[in-house]
């Protein structure tokens, strides 16, 4: 019987060096998965696999040294559990994030709702070539945003507020940019040199600032055989919505434009980058 | 700007991070609500983080001052018992 692996590995399983033995990458949306579902996973490594998981580098979980003819029982054990089996090959891949503002005090955003949601709309799409999301709170950056073909990082926009501050003088020193300053009992904040990390609002005793939580887009970064870092094109997003267009333009000019098995890097190098960022300004734009 | 008097003192520049945060918690625990703490503390790491954490903690930070020698007095008000 021939053996279709592309088939194989757009259903999250791919192959091994050990002949018919396949490693099961599984559904994993943001890092979270429920006691329930690692209950089941841990009993199908014992039962279908040689019992132990794999962690991998994008937070997903693998179940090695899977049959091949096993390869539909163990989907459908793994259904009973709420478990399903996640995507290789050239699609929309596993969409990862930190924990966001929902546990992380530093968080900026919800960076699991958002997951959440890119994942109903993208998840395994099909496209020229891997398309990766990644998605991080603040600017502490524990996901790495700008490794991704599409990294987001959550961002707080401040306004001093005068009225409620006590001029203690904190904010000048949790401000890891030098972008504020304390004179005679004003503050001023060199917007060139913010980068929104939200310190000074999140350090604030009387929470003096008037703040708007946003999104930093970083598109074309990738971090395998070549290594690039994202850049971004707007340098703050205010708007959920405008936020989800510019994603979808994103995707939509990877799609049409991308070589088969282009990063999205390569693609904007070469299609050039100009072209993208009006893509993206009338995407952010036509609200 | 509030007056305030100050209960007592606690220097925390002879400690790195995370002891520099425990050392003032503890120096906070000793006093009673609304009483004032001094904490004396190094540039760099300990004065970007430590009053948020003691924000974090739920007491009221009332001023940041520069000693002009690499440290700063941090003016905390004790919030509950």
């Amino acid at each position: 019987m021939a053996v279709d692996l592309a088939a194989l590995k757009k259903g999250g399983f791919m192959r091994q060096k050990q002949k018919n033995n396949f490693s099961l990458r599984l559904r994993v949306v943001g890092g979270n998965v429920t006691a329930g579902q690692l209950a089941k996973i841990a009993e199908t490594a014992e039962r279908f696999g040689d019992g132990h998981v794999h962690l991998t580098s994008r937070q997903s979980i693998e179940i090695p040294f899977i049959k091949l003819d096993q390869i539909e029982e163990v989907k459908e054990f793994l259904a009973e559990g709420n478990v399903e089996p996640g995507v290789c090959g050239p699609r929309v891949r596993t969409i990862t994030a930190c924990q966001g503002s929902a546990v992380c005090p530093s968080g900026c955003i919800d960076t699991y709702a958002l997951a959440k949601e890119l994942d109903e709309r993208y998840f395994a799409r099909e496209l020229p070539h891997k398309f990766k999301f990644g998605i991080t709170g603040c600017q502490n950056n524990c996901l790495k945003a700008e490794e991704n073909d599409l990294g987001i990082k959550g961002g707080i926009k401040v306004k001093w507020r005068e009225e409620d501050c006590i001029s203690c003088g904190v904010c000048v020193k949790a401000c890891r940019t030098n972008a504020i300053t304390l004179e005679d009992g004003k503050i001023t904040v060199n917007e060139s040199l913010c980068n929104f990390c939200g310190r000074c609002f999140k350090s604030c005793p009387t929470e003096a600032w008037d703040t708007i939580n946003g999104y930093i887009v970083s598109f074309g970064g990738l971090f395998g055989n070549h290594i690039a870092k994202g850049e971004p094109v707007i340098p703050f997003i205010e708007d959920h919505d405008a936020l989800m267009r510019i994603c979808d333009a994103a995707i939509e000019f990877f799609d049409e434009n991308a070589k088969p098995s282009e990063r999205f890097k390569f693609t904007l190098d070469r299609v050039g980058r100009d072209k993208f960022i009006d893509r993206i300004m009338e995407a952010y734009n036509n609200g | 700007m509030a007056e305030y008097t100050i209960t007592e003192t606690v220097d925390i520049t002879d400690v790195v991070c995370p002891v520099t945060f425990v050392k003032a918690k503890v120096a906070l625990e000793e006093l009673e609500d609304g009483d004032i703490l001094s904490i004396r503390l190094n540039d760099g790491e300990p004065v970007q983080n430590v009053p948020r954490s003691i924000k974090e903690e739920g007491h009221k930070v009332l001023k940041l001052t520069d000693n002009g020698d690499g440290t700063y007095e941090l003016i905390v008000r004790k919030v509950g018992d």
